[in-house]
């Protein structure tokens, strides 16, 4: 059973705006789910329902078998939320937010599992100090530790890593792998491909409110991925011959090196045909080497085709 | 199921003993202000014009003045508490915490609403203390008396709390307790009793619902009244109800809350 299940979920906003319409999504147990999408797209708004801030229009949502609606004590319970937004209380201090927190989730005081986050999070030296004293990457620590205060099943990290340098950056994936070590699912919304590409098991593609692809990473970038085929010339040439004009290529380096773009998913990739022209036209190359698009192309490409076809 | 219909304790716990906390860390501020500003009443009115006013209904103008000093503070502080405990999580974006527990509203009001009408108890009990310094103090119906202050404290409290997620900016904070609740109470017969009025201002005067906190909470110091008891404890009831009313369609409609 899917840890998460989502069902027809839409919401229309006050204002009239449609945030989200007919989501339907499983999210398995144990698994770390990137959710990308551009701007407005509906990834905050999504998180948000799960979590109990935003009321949906319509659909149902279960954690872990229970209803957000009919059992969200328990549906919450099993959620831990880092925010996108630096919220924090500045008055208060590390410690007595983080123990707020696991309060909140109705859990009797545990300081020696609140100092085991404390440390994991390089927080335990400042946590007498007040939240207003502490750097932005700081601030975004003691989210995290809030979010785990509770020992939660599902985290949500909505844009963890918008704005914080490398470091904490490294940190926090490693926080994330350990945390899944631990059998908690993982849901991350980014912006850095890089993020869901170096972190995700399974990766969902939202636009305008829509899920428009959930795919296995590694499936998703084997099938969607365009190839590139670069040649080294023997000799450089001016142009492309005219009789190559079928094939798209991109001429570089000087005219030593020809760029050829293919796609994977195509019955056929051209290539055979290609490399017989190039030995009709008489151009010999040295050397040949092909790369995979990253998953940053195919989700920019996966965002134009659907704005195309709207 | 069962664990839906419980009660989350805990964070009943948690927020109550948070907001506390913002009581304490401030506690110079929070307890000298109204043993301050106490002080300065019984210099204004008890010595400097008090002694030139006669006694009111056989109670020395002094004394008389100790229960509308007290709800004076009560009310204000009160609303003051409790409109900022909510209106600030709400403006500091840490409301999202409240909103993703497991907690029913029963229990974010309980929490808020709690500490609120704690701290302005305190404050209450602190003007009373100070008041004994300067006055020789008597409370005829002290069950009354602590009854009408937890009442009291509680209504305001919640009315409080009505205001913090009624406003979106804090002009709107301050706007209630500074151009109704203050002039409702000097005008309530925190310094007078409403009996020394002329008739037309005195039936005036029983439009404005704090005349009967303040009537109610004499008679449980000197044993008179201005309106009746019965009355008194009706308004403050009706009143309480409203405020629940409220906070319960906000919560059931999301109001400021969610969107």
């Amino acid at each position: 059973m899917p840890i998460i299940s989502i069902s027809k979920l839409s919401k229309t906003y006050t204002s009239g705006f449609t945030a989200l319409s007919g989501i339907d999504l499983a999210i398995e147990r144990g698994e770390i789910f990137a959710l990308l999408g551009p701007n407005g797209a509906g990834k905050s708004t999504l998180i948000n329902i799960v979590c109990g801030i935003v009321t949906p229009s319509s659909g149902t949502v279960t954690v872990d078998g229970h209803d957000i609606a009919a059992d969200y004590r328990a549906a919450r319970r099993a959620i831990g939320l880092v925010p996108q937004e630096l919220t924090t209380d500045a008055f208060e201090t590390v410690l007595n937010t983080v123990s707020f927190s696991r309060g909140l989730f109705g859990l009797r005081p545990d300081p020696a599992h609140i100092e085991r986050i404390l440390r994991a999070l390089s927080l335990w030296d400042k946590r007498d100090s007040r939240l207003m004293t502490l750097s932005g990457g700081m601030k975004r620590r003691v989210l995290i530790a809030k979010a785990l205060s509770h020992e939660p099943r599902v985290l949500f990290l909505d844009e963890p890593t918008a704005g914080v340098d490398v470091e904490l950056r490294q940190d926090m994936w490693r926080l994330v792998r350990d945390l899944r070590q631990q059998g908690v699912t993982v849901i991350l919304t980014t912006h850095y491909i890089e993020e869901a590409e170096e972190m995700a098991d399974r990766i969902g593609v939202i636009r305008r409110g829509q899920i428009i692809l959930v795919e296995e990473k590694a499936a998703l970038m084997r099938k969607l991925g365009r190839k590139q085929l670069t040649l080294q010339l023997q000799a450089p040439i001016p142009a492309v011959p005219p009789e190559l004009s079928d094939y798209e290529l991109a001429l570089a380096g000087d005219g030593r090196e020809l760029i050829y773009t293919y796609d994977t998913r195509a019955e056929r990739t051209g290539i055979t045909g290609l490399l017989t022209g190039l030995a009709a036209a008489g151009i010999q190359f040295s050397d040949l080497h092909t790369e995979q698009s990253s998953l940053e192309d195919i989700f920019v490409g996966l965002v134009r085709e659907g704005e195309t076809r709207a | 199921m069962s664990e839906t219909m419980s009660m989350n304790w805990p964070a009943v716990r948690a927020i109550y003993r948070f907001e506390m906390g913002r009581f304490w860390r401030t506690a110079g501020q929070s307890i000298l202000a109204p043993v301050i500003s106490t002080t300065l009443y019984f210099v204004v009115f008890g010595a400097a014009i008090g002694s030139r006013v006669s006694a009111v209904d056989d109670v020395p103008y002094g004394l008389f003045i100790v229960p509308g000093l007290i709800m004076l503070s009560l009310l204000t502080q009160s609303i003051s508490n409790a409109s900022f405990g909510i209106y600030f999580p709400r403006f500091a974006g840490t409301i999202y915490e409240i909103l993703s527990a497991p907690i029913s509203p029963l229990e974010v009001v309980l929490g808020f609403v709690g500490a609120a009408a704690s701290k302005s108890i305190l404050i209450g009990l602190i003007i009373l203390a100070t008041s004994a310094l300067f006055v020789p103090l008597r409370i005829d119906h002290p069950v009354w008396m602590i009854g009408f202050l937890l009442l009291t404290a509680v209504t305001f409290s919640l009315f409080g709390f009505v205001i913090g997620l009624w406003a979106d900016g804090f002009e709107k904070l301050q706007l209630v307790p500074l151009l109704v609740v203050t002039p409702l109470t000097f005008l309530g017969g925190s310094f007078y009793a409403i009996s020394m009025l002329p008739p037309f201002w005195h039936a005036v005067s029983l439009i404005n619902p704090v005349v009967y906190l303040i009537s109610a909470f004499r008679w449980a110091f000197f044993g008179k009244a201005d309106v009746s008891i019965a009355i008194s404890l009706g308004m403050t009831a009706l009143f309480l109800v409203i405020c629940l009313g409220l906070v319960t369609y906000i919560f059931r409609t999301g109001y400021r809350l969610k969107s």
